[in-house]
């Protein structure tokens, strides 16, 4: 089993730090969601990651040998985001074959299987795509490379509701039937919150949490009522913020509700949008 | 079998008491295969894991057996054995909390039985 080592990775823009001394472990067959705000650093920690970027300070190894610029690694890692590496003017089939030169394993089969159901026509050259097909596209020569490690820098940009759910369809299907480590990028945090099993929460260029996602989900609770039940309930608990509406109030909480919850108040579940938005809250 | 991810109960949970639902109603007889962790995982778009960590439940339970290289299955006598246990639950999940609302809207407890009478059809 191979795993991706980052060890205090840190990566400046002029005088702006884009990612600090970041410690992340990504272990083989896993489904990460790698989650921020805007600016958080989650598409340069992926362009390091992919030695599309280089380090300033730390390391990026895998099974402890380094990414960059390293042959030995060639075709074990594949990243899809909005900058493309792909020869100009040519037709999506002709990047398919362009595409299997540098990942032998790479299925065309697969792949123009895909090209179908999606109804992408691959005669096209590649810059004439609507802005969802380009994901689409991309996407479709992601699920085909058959690289270990896949790294998906918001895929479904541009895509409609339909399309949405047949790339999640089969980007599951493909890895029930072979797993392999994927790392999502996106904003839709809703529509990956079930196929995620481990969420690294990136603030500011750091690593705010890296935890499985159930455990996150354990992290807080909603309490709503009466704004004075509420507020007494919540006198010694750890906050992160509340809303009111006339007088009714709700708190949310972080940490674990008792087992005994007194009358009048309604407990809920934070789900992982929500305790995202609480924990990242800059007000 | 419809998943809510907004839901109190864990993902896993929610499968796992899906499929008993099936069971009950006859969707997934005994004896008869149930479909595959991959279905699962791509049906309600979760993680196999998730899925399998649900069935797992059911197979600690005997409610579904697995047989090596076929597939998984309902096991025989598993109607009888989640109907008790669903009864053993009743209480809990459905009488504790009907009276909790009873009492919020000041229904009082012949009332209450009366209309469990009307219900079934006396």
């Amino acid at each position: 089993m191979s795993r991706i080592e980052i060890k205090d990775v840190t990566k400046n823009f002029k005088s702006v730090r884009a990612v600090n001394h970041v410690n992340i472990t990504l272990e083989e067959g896993k489904i990460y969601g790698l989650l921020g705000r805007n600016g958080a650093g989650k598409s340069t920690l992926l362009n390091l990651i992919n030695s599309r970027l280089a380090v300033d300070e730390g390391s990026i190894t895998m099974d402890g040998e380094p990414l960059w610029e390293n042959p030995k690694v060639n075709g074990k890692l594949y990243l899809v985001n909005e900058k493309n590496l792909f020869p100009e003017g040519r037709k999506v089939s002709e990047i398919f074959r362009w595409t299997k030169e540098f990942f032998p394993e790479f299925d065309m089969e697969y792949a123009m299987h895909l090209a179908e159901l999606f109804q992408l026509d691959t005669r096209k050259k590649t810059k004439g795509l609507s802005t969802g097909y380009q994901s689409i596209f991309k996407n479709i020569v992601a699920l085909s490379t058959h690289a270990p490690f896949v790294f998906l820098d918001e895929p479904v940009l541009g895509l409609d509701a339909y399309h949405r759910d047949l790339f999640y369809r089969l980007l599951l299907e493909r890895y029930a039937g072979e797993p392999f480590t994927l790392v999502i990028s996106t904003h839709l945090i809703e529509e990956v919150a079930g196929i995620v099993e481990e969420v690294i929460i990136l603030k500011k260029g750091e690593v705010l949490k890296i935890a499985d996602t159930e455990e996150l989900l354990n992290m807080g609770y909603t309490v709503s009522g009466p704004a004075s039940l509420v507020d007494s309930y919540t006198r010694d608990k750890d906050l992160a913020g509340a809303d009111m509406l006339g007088g009714l109030k709700t708190a949310y909480v972080l940490g674990r509700p008792e087992q005994e919850l007194p009358e009048g108040l309604e407990f809920t579940k934070m789900d992982l949008q929500k305790l995202f938005i609480r924990l990242t809250d800059e007000a | 079998m419809n998943l809510n991810m907004e839901s109190e109960k864990p993902i896993f949970l929610q499968i796992a008491e899906g499929i008993e639902d099936g069971i009950l109603t006859g969707a997934f007889p005994e004896e008869t295969q149930i479909p595959s962790i991959t279905e699962f995982s791509v049906t309600y778009k979760i993680n196999p894991a998730t899925a399998l960590k649900g069935i797992n439940l059911l197979v600690e339970e005997e409610i579904i057996f697995k047989k090596r290289g076929v597939g998984m299955f309902v096991a025989k006598g598993a109607v009888a054995k989640l109907k008790k246990k669903r009864q053993e639950q009743f209480y809990d999940n459905y009488v504790d909390r009907m009276i909790e609302e009873a009492k919020r809207l000041g229904i009082t407890g012949d009332e209450l039985i009366g209309m469990i009478e009307r219900g079934f059809g006396k």
